[in-house]
């Protein structure tokens, strides 16, 4: 990788009639390999925001899973209970995951971030060399300067470029994953087990409705003097009315 | 010796410390070769940490060629057999 650089590079050089332009030329190209650095670490930085804004949202996913549980087991609904922890621990995985792709992308934004120092400084180093060189060589006594201030910052620049790339295909890596998530959520494939009304849900509320129910009839009853005793002879006299027709 | 480690910066490393590298280093070349993922890894780190632990990091305004370059740790297996093998990257 850093030879195709060098000879890429060594091959314009060549092409240029006054040594001197290719001070100028490489410079050129060193901002441009900081632009490429500071737009790098923009998009490390974005998409662990992104990472962590999933898990913000899973997690949220995980303790409403962990009160469904709970209110299943109050209700005595063991098998929803079992469900929703087997769903709250699946979504742990998913968690844990993030937070290693998240550690691996604070390594990789802390390396650029270096990276870029150490390169802004030996630009900036560079950048004085190169004025001073042309100041003081004619074109035919530069040539010698000119190859070593060029050769010794095309190393750090071949290095930078590849700590880029390796930094940008584990973004790519992590972007696809996390569109990945994005629209099974969106898809609802795992909306039925986070957000909105799931069958748990449904489930509980169903017991909820029931018990409900159960307490206002009972209010009802006893508002209409009919208590648990009343209700309970009448339903005799009905059933005895029912055998007087058979 | 210079030495870079990339993504990492450049470091002097005295002769002694070279000598010591080199055995990593050959050690990673017989791990490579013997197929060990694993235990490449663990020496890679390895090799890392001595250079950055015992070395003296070059300022960063310093603007020198290396005498040698080391692949940084996250170097996949198969890009590591073509960097480790023969004589790996210190010269023996």
């Amino acid at each position: 990788m850093e030879t195709v650089i060098k000879s890429k590079m060594n091959k314009v050089l060549n092409r240029m009639e006054d040594p001197r332009e290719t001070l100028d030329y490489s410079y050129e190209k060193q901002l441009e390999l900081l632009q490429n650095v500071k737009r790098g670490v923009a998009e490390v930085t974005t998409s662990k925001k992104r990472l962590q804004l999933q898990r913000a949202k899973l997690m949220q996913n995980i303790d409403k899973l962990g009160g469904q549980a709970k209110d299943a087991i109050a209700a005595n609904r063991e098998d929803l209970a079992r469900l929703a922890l087997e769903r709250k621990a699946a979504l742990v995985q998913q968690v844990e995951g993030i937070d290693r792709e998240v550690a691996e992308l604070e390594k990789q934004e802390e390396k650029l971030i270096a990276a870029e120092k150490r390169l802004s400084t030996k630009v900036e180093i560079f950048r004085t060399r190169k004025e001073s060189i042309k100041a003081q060589y004619s074109a035919a006594e530069a040539q010698v300067k000119i190859n070593e201030s060029v050769t010794g910052i095309s190393e750090e620049m071949a290095d930078v470029g590849l700590a880029l790339e390796r930094a940008e295909n584990k973004t790519e890596g992590m972007k696809a994953r996390a569109e990945a998530i994005d629209e099974l959520m969106e898809a609802g494939t795992l909306q039925d087990l986070t957000g909105g009304k799931d069958e748990i849900d449904r489930e509980l509320s169903k017991i909820s409705v029931q018990s409900n129910v159960e307490s206002e009839l009972a209010r009802l009853k006893t508002e209409a003097g009919k208590g648990p005793e009343k209700a309970k002879s009448g339903e005799e006299g009905k059933s005895a009315e029912e055998k007087k027709e058979v | 010796m210079i030495i870079r480690i990339m993504g990492d910066g450049q470091y002097q490393a005295s002769e002694a410390l070279c000598d010591e590298l080199n055995e990593i280093d050959n050690r990673i070349v017989g791990m490579v070769e013997e197929g060990k993922a694993e235990e490449f890894r663990k020496e890679l780190a390895k090799l890392i940490s001595e250079i950055k632990e015992k070395a003296e990091a070059i300022d960063a305004k310093e603007i020198v060629e290396s005498n040698i370059i080391v692949p940084p740790e996250d170097l996949s297996f198969e890009e590591a057999k073509a960097v480790f093998r023969g004589s790996g990257i210190f010269a023996d």
